[in-house]
């Protein structure tokens, strides 16, 4: 065709588009600096618990282990956290327990997010219908039970172990993103362009996916990247009570459990695995903030 | 500073950071107010006539923001060089702005009693005498603004009023105590041009009465032809026009100018010119030498090199184009 | 332009329920019986203030509302209902243009894919062509190819505006409602959307229904202008006799209000009659003419009876009582 006009959408334009958007989301990110705070600690997290078999000193006291020699020995240069009471080096296990508090919010996460949005946008674009009514009804019943006690409920049903703990968990995460996605889908459908989209004669699945959820996501990030640190407290409160990972496995809140009643003497025990979950939320909390900055759209 | 001065701005610069640099909106603003004058302010959106207010005011985000150069001399004295305190005086005293949405200048969950009280007292205790209660000095500033039921009034909230009553209240509070210069951005650009009109009268009986000088923010060349003594033509962070109001639209002369004047609808129709080509420039890298070059119908070669100044060709008329040099 | 009548509006109402006072449900009436036709190729403009009920009359005609009564045709075919109702062929033919192009476009979709709907849904364009269409459209308003991967936000007022209708002109339709197309936007950038508007018209013997509360935009862009007041037309005449025989009080009023920049457009006002008040909302509408509160040339009749339109001179008509034949004397006495 002669008069064919071809729009620049090569390789390299691409991937320089591409450069110039991560480079304006890090910059947006980067202006606090404790967002990056937050990011560093988080990455150190993950990197921690992914290499965990090499980066720890004794990587087998996160198993069945026992040396009775060394039990309770305060923090040295040969245990930097010092140990319990069956031997074991704390700093090893507090590092191995971050993988178990990973996997659970990542499984968490990934599990209730995706049906919580859903009801969110069908509520949200069938407001004041029935559907509408019969979705928010449940969730507020959900979220109408005090967390830590449903999911306290849910756990003690079933047999403890992680798998089950996360079920509990995700059970009652869910509601928080629907009615989260709820508010804003419920005002967005009413937007122009929305109506625009509508009055051409666009079909309800291209304006629920296509119009509505694309402006949802930035807050939805946001609550991900926050909800980790949260996911993890619930997650240790589970464990402190018995309810979770099962020993030998270590878990953080089953290690505060268990040197609690050894404070103040072996004070190491219980102190060491509090500053773990206390510093994990504190670098998810931080990365949550960079995150909403990042996305945050400017108006005018 | 003349005899007659009140504000003066000279060869202003004001940057904002971003990614990727700075934004170098004003590049070299000269400006000035006389006692008793009304100065209208023209430009479009983006020129930087709301980032200059918010430089006399020195209310620009302090972290993003920074004033490469300039003075700002308010009767005398440099506001850019002001303490705290000499500042306070200015912001409660000496310079009241009016902003462009009454909604969102007032705050919703305060009573208009509360808003106004607040500014007053402030004013109170700069040291200026007075004779009047706070409750005295709202009801009178209500009436002023032609609001009626002012008792009643005081008692209710933005939300129960209409747009033109809240914008009535905003100016109610810039006259409630005795300023020197009031700045209105924008006043009733939200409201219907009945009310729009209603309010800019209400305003220019204010100035006259109470001898304050009043720098007017508009997009409106019409609006300024009105209400205003001495118009700045404003574009990309320049003043490229000053000039007597009437003489502006007898004679105007820089081409901008002369191409926003083409592009508003006359009233005896026949369409409209094609307005100005090409865009508003990049501020991260702006043109070199004149701004408006790149746009200009009538660009010489110098425009791309030099900055040209503002040339006075008589009156009080200044024209900042190589055009009208010597 | 010809004389084919496109669009009829027959008696159109439109109230909004707003609450109850004293067991009565109260309604808003932002449309309260308006007739008016649009001709095939022509430029109808409707103007009026906030309150008019101007954008209602558009909304409704788009199918955004459901009539509350009254009758609305497009090409001889019933449309009176919402556009959920309407055929696929319908949508196709009638697009419209809102004032703010912000709120109007997707900001997180690309230029690509907002105008890929009207071109999947309407036209059954498909894969490659699409892309090849959009750029098409682009160049019809002046933007450049690259503009299909940006979004929004990253653009200017104007440019996004340029959007908007290459959004309406995607569907290839015969009928454009412009709600205020240029009100968000400076007065350079209104000038040249505004010619490309007209340009477009011209090109593609468009009809439009176009709305704005410019009284100067209107006059050099209209053919023919209503002017509404609570949800009437108060008059409605070619353009010509609009702006140079103004008969209505609130027209007289209104055009003398605007702010002009020449000597010379000053004289073309109506004596300047100083506004007073503010307009009612439209769920207090005054009894008798909506104006009357407000009208300087009011009788006693005014507060009682409610004006009829009527034709005044051929394609001229008021709805004022001090041209209908009943009352015409209350004024001669004066």
């Amino acid at each position: 065709m002669e008069n064919q006009v071809i729009a620049p959408n090569n390789a390299f334009v691409r991937s320089h588009r591409l450069r110039e958007t991560i480079g304006k989301y890090w910059y947006k990110f980067s202006r606090n600096k404790l967002s990056v705070l937050g990011l560093v600690i988080v990455l150190l997290v993950i990197f921690m618990a992914i290499f965990a078999p090499w980066v720890t000193p004794y990587p087998q006291h996160a198993g069945p282990f026992v040396d009775y020699d060394n039990a309770g020995k305060p923090p040295s240069s040969k245990y930097i956290f010092g140990t319990d009471i069956f031997g074991r080096d704390i700093f090893s296990r507090i590092v191995f327990a971050f993988r178990g508090a990973l996997v659970m919010a990542i499984v968490v996460l990934l599990l209730s997010v995706p049906p919580g949005l859903l009801l969110g946008l069908l509520a949200g674009f069938y407001r004041d219908t029935w559907i509408d009514t019969v979705i928010m009804r449940i969730t507020d019943i959900f979220l109408s039970v005090p967390p830590l006690i449903l999911a306290l409920a849910i756990a003690s049903v079933l047999k403890p172990n992680l798998m089950n703990s996360m079920i509990a968990v995700t059970l009652m995460w869910w509601p928080w993103y629907t009615r989260l996605v709820y508010g804003m889908a419920s005002s967005i459908r009413n937007e122009y362009f929305v109506i625009a989209a509508e009055l051409t004669g666009a079909s309800r699945f291209h304006i629920i996916f296509r119009e509505i959820l694309p402006n949802c996501l930035s807050p939805v990030f946001t609550k991900m990247a926050l909800d980790v640190g949260w996911v993890i407290l619930i997650g240790a409160s589970l464990s402190f009570v018995g309810l979770g990972e099962q020993p030998p496995t270590p878990a953080l809140g089953q290690m505060v459990s268990d040197g609690a009643r050894y404070m103040p003497d072996l004070w190491w025990m219980t102190v060491f695995p509090a500053l773990a979950i206390v510093v994990i939320i504190l670098g998810f909390n931080l990365l949550g903030d960079g995150i909403r900055d990042m996305l945050e759209t400017r108006t005018g | 500073m003349t005899e007659n001065g009140l504000l003066q701005i000279k060869n202003l610069h004001v940057w904002y950071k971003v990614y990727g640099g700075y934004l170098k909106v004003l590049d070299g603003v000269y400006f000035d107010v006389n006692k008793g004058e009304r100065v209208g302010l023209v430009g479009e959106t983006g020129c930087g006539k709301t980032t200059t207010m918010k430089a006399i005011l020195r209310i620009l985000p302090e972290k993003d923001s920074k004033i490469p150069e300039g003075e700002i001399h308010f009767k005398g004295q440099d506001i850019l060089k002001m303490n705290s305190s000499e500042l306070q005086k200015v912001r409660s005293q000496g310079i009241a702005m009016i902003f462009q949405d009454p909604t969102a200048a007032l705050n919703p969950v305060f009573t208009i009693g509360d808003q106004l009280s607040e500014a007053i007292k402030v004013a109170f205790s700069s040291g200026r005498a007075h004779k009047e209660t706070v409750k005295q000095a709202a009801i009178r500033a209500l009436k002023e603004a032609r609001l009626p039921d002012q008792e009643r009034l005081l008692g209710n909230y933005p939300i129960q009023l209409s747009g033109g009553m809240r914008q009535r209240v905003c100016i109610s509070m810039a006259v409630s105590t005795p300023r020197d210069l009031l700045i209105a951005d924008e006043p009733g650009t939200s409201l219907d041009v009945t009310i729009q009109d209603q309010i800019l009268r209400l305003l220019n009986e204010l100035v006259e009465k109470k001898s304050t000088s009043i720098i007017l923010i508009t997009h409106s060349l019409g609006v300024a032809r009105e209400m205003t003594d001495r118009i700045y033509v404003m574009y990309a962070g320049t003043m490229v026009e000053v000039a007597k109001s009437k003489e502006l639209f007898r004679n105007p002369l820089h081409p901008y100018t002369l191409g926003l004047l083409s592009s508003i609808p006359k009233l005896s129709g026949g369409g409209i010119a094609r307005g100005i080509p090409g865009r508003i420039p990049d501020y991260l890298n702006p043109p070199t030498g004149c701004r408006f070059h790149p746009r200009c119908p009538q660009a010489l070669p110098e425009c791309s090199v030099q900055k040209p100044g503002f040339y006075d060709v008589g009156d009080g008329h200044k024209v900042a184009c190589f055009l009208y040099k010597g | 332009m010809s004389n084919k009548e496109i669009l009829k509006i027959e008696h159109l109402k439109k109230y909004f329920k707003v609450g109850k006072k004293q067991g009565q449900p109260v309604f808003l009436k932002a449309v309260d019986d308006i007739n008016l036709s649009v001709y095939e190729g022509e430029t109808f403009g409707l103007v009026g203030e906030s309150g008019s009920g101007k954008s209602t009359t558009a909304y409704t005609v788009i199918g955004m509302y459901r009539p509350t009564s009254g009758k609305i045709y497009y090409k001889g075919m019933d449309i009176s209902f919402e556009a959920a109702k309407r055929p696929q062929s319908l949508k196709k033919d009638m697009q419209i243009v809102f004032q703010d192009p912000g709120s109007s476009l997707n900001p997180r979709q690309t230029i690509k894919q907002i105008l890929e709907l009207p071109l999947r849904l309407h036209r059954k364009i498909r894969g490659k062509d699409i892309e090849q269409t959009v750029i098409e459209l682009l160049q019809k308003v002046e933007l450049p190819p690259e503009y299909m991967f940006k979004s929004p936000p990253a653009i200017g007022g104007g440019e996004k505006q340029m959007v908007a209708i290459a959004r309406a002109l995607a569907s290839a339709p015969s009928f454009i409602v412009l709600d205020e197309p240029t009100s968000a936007l400076d007065v350079s950038i209104q000038a040249k959307i505004i010619n490309k508007i007209m340009d477009l018209q011209k090109e593609m013997g468009l009809t439009y229904l176009f709305i704005t509360h410019d009284l100067s935009l209107m006059r050099n862009v209209a053919n023919r202008v209503a002017i509404m007041y609570l949800g009437k037309i108060c008059e409605l005449a070619s353009a010509t006799e609009f702006y140079k025989k103004p008969l209505h009080p609130y027209t007289r009023m209104l055009l003398a209000s605007i702010p002009v920049v020449s000597d010379a457009e000053e004289e073309l006002k109506p004596r300047k009659i100083a506004s007073t008040g503010e307009i009612p909302s439209p769920v207090n509408v005054p009894p008798g003419c909506g104006f009357h509160p407000r009208c300087p040339e009011k009788a006693k009749v005014c507060s009682e009876v409610v004006p009829e339109m009527v034709e005044v001179e051929p394609g001229h008509f008021v709805s004022c009582h001090q041209f209908s034949a009943k009352f015409a004397d209350f004024w001669k006495q004066s």
